[in-house]
């Protein structure tokens, strides 16, 4: 629990990852997130429920096919199943600066101290640290560089657009 | 060139103490190896054979006076004396120890450099034409797009997890001399039918093992969309690029597998969502990008020179020299001169501390205070004044620097090879030493004109042996080092991959080989102005192999 980040602090987890909706078991209340094809399969049964609900992509997933739901939705969970792969990088800047999701974006898995920044510049604003991470010192690297060149999710512009020119 | 503003130099003093903390975390076992080697190769730190090896990024390979020497003292102080330029027009220090490099950084960030993505997989240094500002055949200055390239590529939060590294290069001359056909995205400056400029783009070369020739897949960008379509391919690599595949990873692989048409759909459906965006590119852009590459205020100058001249009727070396080492520059009176780092003495591209301090002094004194790195593990002084020529070649012979062999025989691409390279197979610096003094006859390397050799120690490519004329590739079989040969390569506009003649060579034969391979071009060119390439076009394989093998 202690070791999720949400918009830069240490939070209490209040998700929980829901699955196996094809045992008919009932669902439970809360806020509840599910694997895309789970959302695709009951998604009324889903939205009837009281309780937030996100759905977790896959990173081979493309975003635009939940774009049209993103309002019902208040969580995408990303993955990063190893630090080098980055696919979700690019999932988190289209779900926000190409269809304005306005929820959490969380970003699972291998999530690093190094790759703090770099995920909070493409949107992502909650992450689930890996167990080893240190969280208190992990808050340090959303402040370890202050310089951006180019647009992303935090920027409309590049910097030769947004600063007095020096020449 | 580009100066730093406030928030560059900040930039780098930030990466500094980033670096150094995770070197911290690394020494205190918070980080893994594993993990470390993701942020030290983001830093173009390798670890090596017998070391580390740290790549310092010499940005579209422009350096100042100044940045020449604190490439020097780097090498004093931290290495052995010397360094490697590469064949990315950076430059490698082949033994820094890890807890020094925080303090070499600090070293660099004070003359605007760094060691910000020369390796990883990310997006590498931008490369360009060495000749960038002075070319007589320039379309436009490849260098402001270049910088803007710089900016918007340094940090980019969405492509520093890529699937593999990722090259750009970019020319803005009629000649390609930053072989863009052979980068993941290679961009020639073209002018279209009303005068305006703009970029062929190339997508998908590389070399490794798989060559590939890029494809062009926009014959004609717009500027003002350089950067959202760079952003549109950078993007659909990133999301559909393989990651199950080290060597099928590279975007070549992609747009091969994808097809070359579908590729383009997707990218071209990717940038028509984003063209508009915050990178589309203004005119108040470009004037203010290059502002920083304005020409500098040349003199007046009569093309000829008496004492020049005299020299040239006189001195049969220094004829010699320029013949071989000095291209014409745009300017009247003005010369571009070409620094050999191929000798026998030396790996192609060394270059000692002692020699890159007299070359900082020589370009302060004739060459407006630059100096060039080239794709041919060269230097040039772009800007030297035609009366200074005779001066400056009597400085350079001192150095060692004056090897009349520029784009000859013993111009050589040479990887590190096994001698420290963790990756290679086979040695290729004693390889390119041997052909260098068996062709040290000026007469004979003159007449064999025009002609590249290149030398891998592995199928991964760094020599570029792919698109040598001349390409030796050194591999291990059965514990024996042998070098197979192709013929035919070029990584010029008329790029193409060589092909291999037949079998492998044991080392003490390939020398005899290139030998050969060079007296039947002799033999068959129909005049001396055939050159070494075209002789191989028109007759194909069939008299080397012949002669080779036969």
């Amino acid at each position: 629990m202690d070791n999720y980040i949400k918009d830069r602090k240490i939070e209490a987890d209040e998700w929980m990852p829901f699955t196996g909706l094809e045992d008919g078991s009932s669902l439970p209340s809360g806020d509840i997130y599910v694997p895309l094809e789970e959302w695709m399969q009951a998604r009324e049964m889903l939205l009837a429920r009281n309780g937030r609900l996100g759905v977790a992509l896959r990173n081979t997933d493309d975003p635009g096919i939940i774009k049209d739901d993103l309002e019902r939705l208040d969580l995408i969970v990303l993955e990063f199943p190893k630090m080098a792969d980055g696919r979700a990088f690019s999932q988190a800047r289209i779900l926000r600066e190409r269809y304005g999701f306005q929820g959490e974006i969380r970003a699972t898995g291998d999530v690093l101290h190094d790759q703090l920044f770099y995920m909070q510049r493409c949107g992502i604003n909650g992450y689930e640290l890996r167990a080893d991470q240190n969280p208190a010192n992990s808050l340090k690297a959303f402040d370890e560089m202050t310089v951006t060149y180019q647009p992303a999710a935090d920027e409309e512009f590049p910097i030769w657009r947004r600063e007095p020119k020096s020449i | 060139m580009y100066q730093y503003s406030e928030q560059d130099h900040q930039l780098l003093l930030e990466r500094v103490a980033q670096f150094r903390g995770q070197v911290e975390r690394r020494v205190k076992g918070e980080l893994s190896e594993e993990e470390f080697k993701h942020q030290r190769l983001r830093n173009g730190l390798y670890l090596q054979l017998h070391a580390y090896m740290l790549r310092v990024a010499i940005p579209y390979g422009l350096l100042s006076s100044d940045q020449m020497r604190t490439l020097a003292h780097i090498a004093r102080k931290y290495d052995k004396g010397y360094g490697h330029f590469s064949t990315r027009q950076n430059i490698q220090y082949n033994w820094p120890k890890l807890e020094d490099v925080p303090d070499i950084l600090d070293d660099l960030a004070k003359v605007e450099m760094h060691a910000i993505q020369t390796s990883g997989n990310c997006i590498r240094n931008t490369t360009s034409d060495p000749l960038a500002g002075v070319a007589r055949d320039e379309i436009e200055d490849p260098r402001p797009y270049c910088e803007l390239i710089r900016q918007w590529s340094t940090f980019h939060p969405e492509f520093n997890f890529l699937p593999r590294k990722f090259k750009i290069a970019v020319s803005g001359a009629t000649q390609d001399r930053a072989a863009v056909a052979v980068h993941d995205i290679g961009l020639r400056l073209v002018r279209n039918d009303t005068g305006e400029t703009g970029f062929e783009v190339h997508v998908g070369g590389g070399l490794g093992r798989t060559p590939m020739i890029g494809k062009v897949i926009r014959p004609f960008l717009p500027k003002q969309h350089m950067l959202t379509y760079l952003e549109a391919i950078l993007r659909v690599y990133n999301m559909l690029g393989r990651r199950d595949n080290i060597y099928k990873a590279r975007i070549k692989i992609l747009v091969h597998e994808t097809g070359e048409d579908n590729f383009r759909e997707m990218v071209e459906a990717e940038w028509e969502k984003i063209k508009k965006g915050g990178l589309h590119l203004r005119d108040e852009d470009f004037e203010w990008i290059k502002k920083f590459f304005l020409d500098p205020e040349y003199e007046e100058l009569s093309d000829r020179d008496g004492e020049f001249e005299n020299l040239l009727l006189t001195n049969a070396e220094f004829a010699r020299w320029v013949d071989k080492n000095i291209e014409l520059h745009k300017q009247p009176g003005y010369r571009i001169v070409y620094l050999s780092l191929k000798t026998a003495h030396q790996p192609p591209g060394d270059v000692t501390a002692d020699q890159m301090d007299a070359i900082a002094d020589l370009a302060d004194k004739y060459s407006l205070g630059q100096i060039r790195s080239t794709h041919r593990q060269n230097l040039v002084l772009s800007d030297v004044r035609l009366k200074d020529l005779p001066a400056l070649w009597g400085e350079l012979k001192a150095l060692d620097l004056a090897t009349p062999n520029y784009n000859h025989v013993t111009d050589i691409i040479s990887c590190p090879g096994l001698d420290y390279c963790a990756l290679a197979t086979a040695r290729s610096i004693p390889i390119s030493q041997a052909i260098t003094q068996r062709f040290d006859d000026y007469d004979f390397v003159n007449d064999l004109g025009d002609v590249s050799i290149n030398i891998s120690g592995c199928i991964n490519a760094c020599g570029h042996h792919h698109v040598a004329n001349i390409g030796i590739l050194g591999v291990n079989k059965k514990g024996v080092e042998v070098y197979q040969m192709t013929l035919g390569g070029s990584a010029r506009e008329d790029a193409a991959i060589g092909k291999i003649i037949g079998p492998a060579f044991e080392a003490d034969e390939i020398v005899d080989a290139v030998s050969d391979v060079l007296s039947v071009y002799l033999e068959n060119r129909e005049d001396p102005e055939e050159t070494f390439l075209m002789t191989y076009r028109r007759l194909g394989d069939a008299p080397f192999k012949e002669r080779l093998y036969g």
